[in-house]
């Protein structure tokens, strides 16, 4: 117990500090289901450490160069992830004149830490479509010059390079400027947080600093630190151009309304990674439960799961997806009063999207599991345990379930980034995510009428495809080692 | 073989009774038909008669289940479930919420539907299984890794990128074809061109990764030691044999899906603008039309058990040693 004293402690401590600041908590379903996943993974790694056999794998899988960098990719995406899943709503301030006591309230907007550290991307609202790094808006206007006379010009931006005086000659130079320095201040960072490391790893080795250099170099320290020391090098200079460049202009451009796409982009990477996870969250359970029971009991309870499963799986998924959202749309309309803020009643539409994502791809792991457990149910042990009497809920949980695992974890990361591309589709279709709610579909549905236009606005769109694409390519190198590694069938080759 | 497949047909009635089961739950039980009215006809402000004669114009004025005030076998008849669920067993799908007989729309959209589907379907498999077999054939060098790589990164670009860039690219910038748009006869081919190849590269990269893990399942097996040690070169190990033997997985994947062409496909051709049952489904989920959703629901699991169906009579056509029975 005593190990667990330093959380214990620090939920204590965030527990008091969300107590002393001045907002009203807002726990959303699905930042709730997170917190939840979360916790269910800390427990399991503090389970894993002490068993070498479980450690094994996922030692073979961090070992490979590319899914350790993929693994770095992916925690990148998860703490911004995470920073979103924390939200609250800031405290009004009491009107004056009403005396103490009076009723506290809040403000509508509902905010997370993430908004709180992007604040000046969140804030800065242009009028309309604006180029990446651009001084000036997309299209003309007419504006009213200082002499009295109107003109129709490309009128500065509010925010986005308000430092120049004369963007169009020095706009160039400054944007130069800034990515130097920027490129440097990273640099720096990047190479004191590498000295930094190598020092810890050479004393935990217990060699000089100038060997476990010469190791890592080579490639030979254990783990493959020179990718993943160069996967964090360049999320490093991303940030630090992305700090640099944000603040002054808009790195990526703005929308139509003219929000800032970089804070666009941020923001929807919770909406996809809630998709790919809690998707698989909220079926794993029943497909664990009923694959297991079909090829364990046999007789009438696996007639009855086939039967469940080919009719759901019958159905084509879109539709049935499609269905299935149209309903809780119509029961949103009617039911309006039970949201007290937009966010909530977009949440819960993506707690219902994940849950019906979930309905329709339970089925393939199910049968999965089916197989695998009328295999394993043949096995001596398993036969032996059934002759010394031991109970089948015991045999079910000691003998099949862990026999079966490496088949859900499988199918669990190989799920993860098709479901994060389906959110994009189905977006485009409008049974996806809420249009108020950030997403990628939504920026994609959005940017894709503008492909028009000329000059064309591309930026939103490159700008979803180049995060979903980094996210979702991520997932599936990481995946790949994991399933080499703990799929026996495929042997490494 | 007939037995079987009359006995493998009645097994489909349960199914789809309970996929009408469960679209009928959907569409008329979680959301009263005065809900939907409500929401078709603006949720604000709307009176008990509007809702009421939409009702009535839909067909929705019924009890759900059991018509107490009717007589006899009406009891049963002269209910939503009735019309709306039972009689998409006849294949009578009713109207649309404009008035059009679904029916009728569902024959005249098929075509445009199949003539996309069969060409991405066909060259697709060809093209995927292609690809495959010569990472497997270089299996284990740099040729194969590329190769995986190359996947990888295929299938890690949303489709509607794909679309949305094919369309940029060759349509906007080179002027080669048409945007979009879609005309009947041989001028079709025009139209169709860019959405096969988009679709056929779209899928090369998810399809590709998954028959060269079959082949390498294949390659590991006694029979191509054997294959080997006789002497035979590389080339007709993989072909010949490697490749026959292999169909069985393949198949299992891909007769399945056979059908479901005829459901075309929705984002491609909503983005090409082809008159195809994909974009008829979009079009009816945007504009909330159940009476569309249900019959292509409907639809589509009839082909799916079909497919199912195809997918067993298809083991025996390559495969001697199986026998239905």
């Amino acid at each position: 117990m005593r190990r667990y004293w330093r959380l214990i402690a620090l939920l204590a401590a965030i527990g008091l500090g969300l107590w002393l600041v001045p907002v009203k908590v807002v726990v959303l379903w699905t930042d709730a289901l997170i917190f939840l996943l979360v916790g269910v993974l800390t427990v399991f790694v503090i389970y894993m450490r002490g068993k070498p056999h479980l450690r094994a794998p996922w030692g073979q899988v961090i070992r490979r160069p590319l899914a350790a960098a993929s693994l770095v990719v992916l925690c990148a995406y998860v703490v911004v992830g995470l920073l979103d899943s924390v939200h609250f709503r800031e405290r009004l301030a009491l009107q004056a004149g009403v005396e103490n006591g009076a009723e506290q309230h809040y403000s509508v907007e509902v905010l997370s830490l993430l908004d709180l550290l992007t604040t000046p991307l969140r804030t800065r609202l242009e009028k309309t479509y604006s180029a990446p790094l651009a001084a000036q808006l997309y299209s003309k206007e007419t504006v009213t010059l200082d002499d009295g006379s109107t003109a129709r010009i490309y009128p500065r931006l509010d925010y986005g390079g308000v430092h120049l005086d004369d963007p169009a000659s020095q706009r160039g130079a400054d944007i130069a400027q800034r990515s130097l320095t920027a490129l440097l201040l990273g640099l720096l960072a990047w190479a004191m947080l590498v000295a930094a490391w190598v020092v810890w790893l050479a004393r935990r080795h217990g060699h000089g600093f100038r060997k476990e250099w010469r190791l890592i170099l080579r490639g030979e320290a254990g783990l493959p630190w020179r990718s993943i020391f160069g996967t964090v090098g360049a999320l490093i200079l991303f940030i630090a151009l992305a700090l640099k460049l944000g603040i002054a202009y808009h790195l990526l451009g703005t929308d139509k309304v003219g929000n800032d796409v970089l804070y666009l982009s941020l923001k929807s990477i919770r909406t996809g990674l809630v998709i790919g996870t809690l998707t698989t969250l909220i079926m794993l359970p029943f497909a664990v439960l009923l694959g297991i029971m079909a090829g364990y009991f046999r007789g009438w309870v696996d007639d009855v799961i086939q039967y469940i499963y080919t009719t759901l799986s019958s159905i084509p998924g879109v539709l049935l997806i499609a269905a299935a959202i149209l309903s809780v749309q119509v029961y949103i309309a009617n039911n309006p009063d039970l949201f007290e803020t937009v966010v909530e009643r977009a949440d819960l539409r993506l707690l219902f999207l994940c849950m019906i994502l979930g309905i329709t791809s339970w089925t393939g792991l199910c049968r999965l599991l089916r197989g695998e457990t009328l295999k394993l149910r043949e096995q001596e042990y398993i036969q032996a345990a059934t002759a010394f009497g031991v109970s089948n809920f015991k045999i079910i949980t000691r003998h099949i379930l862990p026999n079966v695992m490496h088949i859900v974890l499988i199918a669990v990361v190989l799920d993860f980034s098709a479901l994060v591309l389906a959110e994009a589709v189905l977006s485009y279709v409008g049974v996806g995510v809420d249009p108020s709610m950030i997403s990628w579909g939504n920026m994609i549905n959005s940017a894709r009428l503008e492909m028009a236009r000329e000059p064309v606005v591309w930026w939103s769109l490159i700008a979803a495809f180049c995060f979903m694409f980094l996210l979702v390519l991520a997932a599936n190198l990481f995946s790949d080692a994991v399933r080499d590694a703990f799929d026996p069938r495929t042997g490494r080759g | 073989m007939l037995a079987y497949i009359v006995r493998r047909s009645l097994y489909a009635i349960p199914i789809l009774i309970g996929v009408n089961l469960l679209t009928f739950w959907l569409f008329f039980v979680v959301n009263s038909p005065d809900d939907m009215a409500r929401m078709q006809l603006g949720v604000k402000h709307v009176t008990a008669e509007a809702i009421e004669r939409w009702k009535d114009d839909q067909g929705y004025n019924k009890p759900l289940l059991y018509n107490a005030e009717a007589s006899g076998g009406d009891k049963f008849i002269n209910t939503i479930f009735f019309d709306k669920s039972v009689s998409l067993f006849m294949f009578d799908f009713g109207t649309a919420d404009d008035g059009r007989d679904i029916g009728y729309d569902i024959q005249q959209r098929m075509w445009p539907s199949l003539m996309l589907a069969i060409p991405v379907f066909v060259i697709g498999l060809l093209v995927t299984i292609t690809f495959a077999l010569l990472m497997a054939f270089f299996r284990a060098t740099y040729v194969d890794y590329a190769g995986v790589v190359l996947c990888v990164i295929l299938m890690s670009i949303s489709a509607l990128f794909y679309i949305i860039g094919g369309q940029y690219l060759i349509s906007k910038l080179m002027h080669l074809v048409p945007i979009s748009g879609y005309d009947g006869g041989l001028s079709a081919f025009k139209f169709l061109i860019l959405p096969v190849v988009i679709g056929i590269i779209s899928g090369i990269g998810a399809g590709s990764r998954w028959y060269r893990t079959i082949f390498l399942e294949e390659v590991n097996k006694d029979y191509v030691r054997t294959a080997r040690a006789k002497g035979l070169p590389e080339r007709v190990v993989l072909f010949k044999h490697v490749l026959k033997n292999a169909m069985i997985p393949i198949l299992t994947g891909v007769v399945v899906t056979i059908p479901l062409l005829f459901m075309g496909s929705l984002i491609t051709e909503s983005f090409f603008g082809i008159p195809g049952l994909g974009s008829y489904t979009i079009d009816a989920i945007r504009a909330q039309d159940f009476g569309i959703v249900r019959a292509m629901v409907f639809l589509g699991s009839v082909l799916y058990i079909l497919g199912l169906l195809l997918t067993d009579l298809s083991y025996t056509l390559v495969d001697p040693r199986v026998r239905l029975s």
